[in-house]
């Protein structure tokens, strides 16, 4: 078994998103960076799978020099090597992303053989496209299915499980090779052991660089050259506050008759 | 005269899906905006004549409904998503819009990449023009952002509960046109083969009308009964935010946020939780909120109804208590 994990470097944001000056970036002067919830869960499902059949596993990530930390975090957690496709810093939209995944996909293909299955978060933490991981897919010729929250292995196919609308589950069998997009929940991701942590710090990372987007170049030069893009960032805001007055109904235990006061004032109590 | 605004209506049980109406709103606002394009559903399955003619009051002119039992049979996203990115192609349609549910997204993204255009996902707002402008969430609405979108045929997914549902009493009905779509065995490899039935006698949290929530105060697996407590005498179900699942205390299933649910009960009794924006994004919804939490300066407050400061150990069996006395 042969599993490639894409990731993506986001900010952790806390109790308050706080954005630079010209409305670009959220200000991360202060902030730490993590690999987006549902692709953690991806680095640890791909390594519980290559620890229970075997295989190799690796972890991709396009993104800025800095992204590094993301992929020896994950190497850390069990995956075997890692690469970067190292942008210049700025934001890439989708498609330009998946285009630029899936020609590294097909060149670590030609050198190191297929990936089995290629693991995916179901969306983005901080641009929420929704759509990289089927754009591979789709140009690969692969199966696809979103959402994932059980994967379970067989020879030459796996059974995908996930959530249904209206609750329960709804299963999906795909035919290896394939790819999958998983959601938080679908296991528990470990913490890094020290030793995990040593050796992912002596681990090489590929590097190739992509620079900025082709899909920034068609931008610059105007609607003109009549190339689809989008959505191309022009600001980030805050949403309004909601702005709510807080009542307080009391302090400790001697406040539950006026808390049931209100749950039966607003109805959702009889009296 | 602009071509007309594909919108993709998911059904269950003979009903439209809330956020497909919502997306029909959405369509029929783009539609005046566009100067008078027609808003034109697309549905799947056997049910889908009787909800596509219904549609009318929502705006849509013609409901396409695909019966073919390959694609009707079971949700099969692939086939979907081509079956979308065809029916957009022969009409010539000017945008296409899909709710922003699970499904929506997955489909549109097929219909995107099989078409080769691009995609913005979750927009509350669109204003048309030589290049469209979009806002669209990120961060699941804890940030917005203006962009632009710009191809022949404009892909958006709807953020739910942007637009009200737009219901027009005495409107036509729409009309119902069979639509057979030339989807191939590749994009058919893909779809539901199994089903397993929701656990008996469990409340969703999506569809419940009263939520206790809890979060790192509960404190352990253990103290969730003195929730669950609170739950049972409220007929509400039990949901939690994200440090609770990633310690272990409670099943993911129960997680409201960014990564877990959107919830939109009547009451939220938020206990223990500080509010980060992982969590306020998944309940702010919520038509009123009552905080329990030591913490009179924590995130949560400013969002919050009403509060009780303090500790949720001695509160939460008190309140259950003082319903238990009056009951």
């Amino acid at each position: 078994m042969n599993i490639l994990v894409c990731v993506k470097r986001v900010p952790q944001t806390g109790g308050r998103i706080v954005l630079t000056a010209d409305g670009q970036e959220i200000d991360t002067k202060f902030l730490g960076f993590t690999i987006s919830p549902h692709e953690e869960c991806g680095v640890e499902e791909a390594v519980r799978i290559i620890e229970a059949g075997g295989g190799s596993s690796a972890v991709l990530t396009l993104g800025p020099a800095a992204a590094e930390e993301q992929l020896r975090d994950a190497m850390a957690l069990g995956i075997d090597r890692a690469i970067l496709l190292e942008t210049d810093g700025s934001e890439w939209d989708p498609m330009s992303t998946a285009a630029a995944i899936v020609d590294a996909v097909r060149t670590q293909e030609a050198a190191n053989g297929p990936f089995d299955l290629i693991v995916f978060g179901n969306e983005s933490a901080d641009s929420g496209g929704f759509q990289v991981g089927i754009r591979v897919a789709v140009a690969l010729g692969r199966p696809v299915v979103s959402g994932l929250k059980g994967l379970t292995m067989g020879s030459g196919s796996v059974t995908a499980r996930r959530e249904s609308a209206g609750g329960g589950w709804e299963t999906y069998e795909l035919t290896l090779p394939a790819v999958v997009g998983v959601k938080e929940g679908i296991n528990l991701p470990r913490y890094p052991s020290v030793p995990g942590r040593l050796r992912a710090r002596k681990k090489e990372v590929e590097r190739v660089a992509v620079g900025a987007t082709a899909s920034r170049a068609a931008l610059a030069a105007g609607s003109a050259t009549g190339a689809p893009i989008g959505p191309v960032k022009v600001v980030l805001r805050l949403p309004e506050a909601q702005g709510s007055e807080v009542e307080i109904l009391g302090r400790g235990a001697e406040a539950a008759p006026a808390v049931v006061d209100m749950l039966q004032r607003i109805g959702v109590l009889g009296s | 005269m602009s071509g007309p605004i594909v919108v993709l209506v998911e059904h269950a049980a003979g009903e439209p899906d809330r956020v497909s109406l919502e997306t029909l709103a959405f369509a029929r606002g783009l539609a005046n905006a566009l100067g008078g394009a027609t808003v034109e559903a697309l549905l799947f399955g056997d049910a889908g004549a009787g909800v596509g003619a219904s549609l009318g009051a929502h705006g849509a002119a013609t409901a396409h409904v695909v019966a073919d039992a390959r694609l009707a049979g079971a949700y099969a996203p692939g086939a979907w998503g081509a079956t979308l990115g065809e029916l957009a192609t022969t009409r010539g349609a000017a945008a296409v819009l899909a709710p922003g549910s699970d499904r929506g997204a997955e489909v549109l993204a097929h219909a995107a990449a099989r078409l080769g255009l691009p995609l913005a996902a979750n927009v509350l707002s669109v204003t048309p023009g030589a290049s469209w402008s979009v806002t669209r969430q990120r961060w699941a609405g804890s940030l917005l952002e203006d962009a632009t979108l710009d191809a022949p045929i404009r892909l958006m997914s709807m953020a739910p509960h942007a637009v009200a549902v737009d219901e027009r009493a005495g409107s036509a009905p729409a009309m119902v046109a069979p639509f057979a779509p030339n989807v191939g065995d590749a994009d058919l490899v893909v779809r539901v083969t199994g089903h397993e039935p929701p656990a008996k006698g469990s409340i969703s949290l999506t569809d419940a009308k009263v939520v206790v929530g809890g979060g790192r105060g509960v404190g352990s697996s253990d103290a969730f009964a003195e929730l669950e407590e609170l739950a049972e005498l409220l007929g509400a179900a039990v949901g939690v935010s994200r440090v609770v699942t990633s310690n272990g205390w409670r099943p993911h299933t129960q997680q409201i946020g960014q990564t877990g649910q959107r919830i939109a009960p009547d009451l939220y009794i938020a206990c223990g939780i500080s509010g980060a924006i992982q969590h306020i994004v998944g309940c702010k919804s919520a038509k009123r909120i009552l905080a329990i939490n030591t913490d009179a300066e924590s995130p949560i407050m400013g969002i919050a109804d009403y509060a009780v400061i303090g500790d949720l150990h001695t509160i939460v069996p008190a309140i259950s208590a003082e319903i238990r006395r009056r009951a």
